[in-house]
């Protein structure tokens, strides 16, 4: 961890933080839960949350496994999810900070949240406090919120007497619905899903969600979407 | 779901998160690659939110399901809090199996 950090956490910045954090709290809960019921180990899921800190990915990989999928499409298909990851970094560049060190720990709490928050600063100390306080605040949240999830979701036996099984599709719609509503990504996403729903009985699971990206033909030239599929 | 599964997912993850800052004065990427990438993800994450609703075990499986999701995708849209949407959702597919919808 780089020396500079405690420096660096400004805690005027944390009135914004809060309402991101008891959102990333729900979904991490909810991926807990989720996890857990389709039979992951709670020591996983937690080691998931930490190594991974990348929620539609977690998802992900958990529902095409849960699915019947292998575990090289559910790898595949949360690495595709995560590509985005790549242009995130490039936009924040020296936001990081300039030293090795931090670029290498950083880097670790780029996803959807801390690079809009860090992106949405004025200037560029500010956008370096606010990325790693949010960082730090919400890498935590979720990875607490992981382990409640899972050890209250292991409490309550078969999940879906409880509709436990509705939680993670309609979580997921919440997630895009931002996105859903610009045309491009929408006509992408429509597409998508059907190609998949069509193709599953038919192919082996996880390979029709991964077929999903021929949706993106459909969208046309249009604006770029929102990014999606946070922690 | 095994140790290896996460480990490959973290590590191929954190690589794509570590090139971005290292690369950051070297290579620009081309704003439709940008595109292209976020259009993949919606399509993806919407994919995989269909396929779990309808045909959650390569089959479809009763309408409770997506039902509650279809409540749950409405509630969204109204821009109602994350939390009640899920709740919504949940409480409408158990509703419906108490009631012998499967």
């Amino acid at each position: 961890m780089p020396r500079s950090l405690w420096r660096t956490i400004d805690l005027s910045v944390l009135p914004d933080v809060v309402p991101l954090a008891l959102a990333v709290a729900v979904t991490g809960a909810s991926f807990g839960a989720i996890a857990v019921s389709s039979a992951v180990p709670v020591w996983l899921v937690c080691a998931m949350s930490l190594l991974v800190f990348a929620g539609g990915s977690q998802f992900m990989a958990v529902g095409v496994v849960a699915t019947g999928g292998s575990p090289v499409a559910a790898v595949l298909a949360g690495l595709l999810l995560n590509a985005r990851h790549l242009p995130f970094g490039l936009a924040l560049g020296e936001v990081l900070g300039t030293g090795l060190a931090s670029r290498v720990v950083g880097c670790h709490l780029i996803i959807d949240e801390t690079t809009a928050f860090a992106l949405a600063q004025r200037d560029p100390r500010r956008a370096r406090v606010g990325f790693w306080t949010c960082g730090i605040t919400l890498f935590t949240t979720w990875n607490l919120a992981t382990l409640v999830g899972a050890e209250v979701g292991q409490l309550i036996g078969d999940p879906n007497r409880f509709g436990l099984d509705a939680a993670f599709p309609a979580a997921l719609l919440a997630l895009l619905m931002p996105t859903l509503r610009t045309t491009a990504p929408r006509r992408a996403a429509v597409v998508g899903a059907a190609v998949a729903v069509a193709a599953t009985p038919l192919l082996p699971a996880g390979i029709p969600v991964l077929l999903s990206v021929t949706g993106v033909v459909a969208a046309g030239r249009e604006a770029p979407p929102r990014g999606v599929g946070s922690p | 779901m095994t140790f290896m599964v996460v480990l490959t997912l973290a590590v191929g993850t954190y690589g794509l998160r570590l090139a971005g800052p290292l690369l950051h004065h070297r290579w620009q990427i081309p704003a439709r690659v940008r595109t292209l990438l976020g259009l993949a993800a919606a399509a993806l994450l919407t994919a995989l939110m269909a396929v779990n609703a309808l045909v959650p075990h390569g089959g479809f499986a009763g309408w409770a399901l997506p039902a509650g999701v279809t409540v749950g995708g409405v509630a969204a849209w109204r821009r109602l809090p994350f939390v009640l949407v899920v709740l919504l959702a949940v409480a409408t597919t158990a509703a419906l199996r108490a009631f012998g919808v499967s």
